[in-house]
């Protein structure tokens, strides 16, 4: 039992899985030699050898394409996005050839692609992103995204065990400020599609996932105590497909619900978790289901224009506070 | 273009010389060479049935036609090694010979194009869009260049495992303008892995030509530069290709990596039946099909050599005829499929997607 980084935790769980699966490996820009930019994958040549650990040229199409046409022979590839800002120039392999080949063609895709996420890293329009909501308009893929160590380790071991192709969201601002002990001895495992409640409360929901995980936590804390209102955080943690259920009886028990991503606004998951409470919660709900999201703008670079842009914990705690008295 | 083309077209065998069988080039048997006419007689017959149905309509959609491409698709095809989880390919919308060399049946040509519940794709795609993991063909998608990423990880596939298998796939001279075209063939490159790659210069791309696609002769030029081994041949001759497929798809057997052939050929229908080919200068098409058919001059020189008979080709003629007869008496009043059969099978889990609240009201 030790406590461990988020980033360790993502680490531990791909190795895990190579210990125990020899179709798994890893392909991408960097992941090698040098370790991946952020080190997740280091050691691992050293130990997997260069068939299992392959490092490949800057074309991201190439990265995922390679690993479908892998996947459909019966290999398990874990392609590293060096940062998901990228994984644009991979989005027709992605939408039009990976995610349609099991309904067109019966064709097995067991691929994962992971990478680096999100901002509050002072990395600008490029090096920030949060890219679910292009993907998540896609049937066929999965998408998940890990708030917690926990998770970190538990879903990219589900993800690469999954018989379906997943992407694998993580928040580089989360790599190394989250810590958390966990279990030796067993298999920790996150199942796809299911939501966590990561504290419970009465009076408002707040729906979330990724980064602003952390920061509903702090904002419900300090409603508890300056305000006394009760918050429940639901994490989301699989994307793609929304765990409806959980997202429901969280809305039915506090009767308002806030939504916090930090994506841009329109066109984010935020509209379609609204539409799905509305079709399937609408007579409990006591107030308008609002949103707290990035502005809808690129991502700037000074710290004083990305702290404007994103959501912050006290934009929060003022938006789940004028609900709560709505 | 084709007036250098012309030129690259071997000259016909003189009568009286006629050879033995054993002067057969590249190793292939008299059966071998009355198979691939039957696979290039069979692509052109059952093309010719499904334009009978687009007219009658019947197909559901478009049709394409590889009329005049026949040689380089069924010959490339022919040099692999075919069977159960042996040589790999994937054909592009112009490869229906490829595809039937590789175990394609002529009745699920027919099902698809009419979007039969019994077709592979169980109406899902169209037409020559669809596979078969263990005979070793991969259904492509519409998006051009994507198959060569893909066909990069399935020859990665047998590197890393070790087995000696070779993938092949096709690319146009349109699609060589493709992003994922250059991304897949240089990480194919770079790894070495057993990747052939046949350029299919037909000289059109929908309407357009290939200078206005790029600024090089050929496209074996153009992949050079990536470090691989590349060669242009004569695209309507059917034993230049078989050899010269042959000789590559054993080098990247035995680890020199992928490796390129440029057909030059002639597209002689539009992009699509619907197509009217307003683009094409005048003469042009009647002068491919007069002078340089691949299949009449493989068909002249089998003929010529000794090695076979016009009777046993016509024989043949016959026999594919018949076939298909009998591949469309068998499916042409099979069902469409049942609608809502259409929710199943986007993920493995969950098993179909939902039905819409209103389809129950």
């Amino acid at each position: 039992m030790a406590e461990i980084t988020y980033l360790e935790a993502l680490r531990q769980g791909l190795w895990e899985e190579m210990e125990h699966d020899d179709r798994v490996f890893i392909l991408g820009e960097d992941v090698g030699r040098y370790g991946g930019a952020f080190k997740v994958t280091e050691g691992f040549l050293e130990h997997f050898g260069e068939s299992r650990v392959i490092d490949t040229p800057i074309a991201e199409a190439a990265i995922v394409g390679a690993a479908a046409g892998a996947a459909h022979m019966g290999l398990r590839p874990v392609a590293e996005m060096q940062f998901i800002d990228f994984i644009s120039c991979a989005y027709d392999m992605l939408t039009n050839y990976v995610a349609t080949a099991r309904y067109r063609a019966g064709l097995p895709t067991p691929i994962v692609v992971r990478g680096p996420c999100g901002g509050y890293v002072r990395g600008g329009p490029f090096h920030s992103q949060n890219v679910e909501a292009a993907f998540f308009h896609t049937p066929g893929l999965k998408i998940v995204y890990p708030a917690t160590a926990r998770d970190a380790k538990g879903l990219i071991k589900s993800a690469v065990r999954d018989d379906d192709p997943v992407l694998y969201l993580e928040h580089k601002w989360l790599y190394r400020r989250i810590k958390e002990t966990l279990p030796d001895d067993e298999d920790v495992l996150t199942p796809i599609g299911s939501a966590r409640v990561a504290r419970e409360g009465k009076d408002v929901s707040i729906v979330t996932y990724g980064a602003t995980v952390w920061k509903s936590l702090e904002a419900a804390e300090e409603l508890a105590k300056a305000d006394g209102i009760s918050v429940e955080v639901l994490d989301l943690r699989t994307l793609l497909p929304l765990d409806d259920a959980s997202i429901m009886a969280s809305a039915r028990k506090t009767n308002k619900v806030l939504i916090v991503h930090e994506d841009t606004r329109t066109g984010g998951l935020a509209g379609e978790i609204t539409a799905r409470i509305n079709e399937q919660a609408f007579e409990w709900l006591d107030g308008p289901i609002m949103r707290v999201t990035a502005h809808d703008v690129p991502l700037p670079y000074a710290p004083t224009l990305e702290d404007f842009v994103l959501p912050q914990t006290d934009d929060i705690v003022k938006a789940a506070r004028w609900l709560a008295k709505y | 273009m084709i007036d250098n083309m012309a030129a690259r077209v071997s000259a016909p065998a003189a009568p009286g010389d006629a050879a033995t069988a054993a002067s057969i080039p590249v190793g292939l048997t008299r059966e071998q060479l009355l198979e691939m006419y039957r696979y290039l007689r069979l692509t052109r017959s059952l093309e010719e049935r499904l334009t009978a149905l687009y007219r009658q309509g019947k197909v559901i959609g478009g049709l394409f036609r590889s009329l005049g491409q026949e040689g380089e698709s069924v010959a490339s095809a022919f040099a692999l090694e075919r069977g159960e989880h042996k040589d790999f390919l994937s054909p592009l919308i112009r490869n229906l010979g490829a595809m039937l060399v590789m175990g394609a049946k002529p009745v699920e040509i027919l099902r698809q194009y009419m979007a039969k519940a019994t077709s592979p794709t169980v109406g899902r795609e169209l037409n020559v869009h669809f596979g078969d993991l263990v005979l070793g063909f991969l259904g492509q998608i519409s998006h051009l260049g994507d198959m060569i990423p893909v066909m990069a990880g399935i020859a990665l596939s047998f590197k890393l495992r070790g087995e000696p298998r070779v993938a092949l796939v096709y690319i146009g001279d349109g699609g060589m303008s493709t992003g994922t075209f250059h991304e897949g063939l240089s990480f194919a490159a770079v790894q070495r892995v057993p990747l052939v790659v046949i350029g299919e210069y037909n000289q059109w791309a929908y309407s357009t030509p290939p200078e206005r696609q790029f600024a090089a002769p050929h496209l074996a030029d153009r992949v050079k530069p990536y470090g691989i081994h590349a060669e242009t041949i004569d695209g309507n001759d059917v034993l230049e290709v078989y050899a010269t497929t042959k000789a590559a798809v054993a080098r990247a057997r035995s680890g020199a990596g992928v490796q390129f052939i440029e057909v030059k050929t002639y597209r002689r229908k539009g992009h699509a039946e619907h197509d009217n080919q307003s683009y094409v200068p005048p003469g042009e098409i009647d002068r491919w099909a007069k002078d340089n058919d691949p299949i009449d001059r493989y068909a002249k020189r089998i003929v010529e050599r000794g090695w076979t008979t016009a009777p046993a080709l016509t024989e043949i003629d016959r026999a594919v005829a018949a076939e298909i007869d009998a591949a469309l008496a068998s499916c042409i009043d099979d069902p469409l499929p049942a609608a809502a059969s259409a929710l199943p099978g986007v993920l493995t889990q969950p098993g179909a997607a939902p039905l819409l609240w209103y389809r129950r009201l």
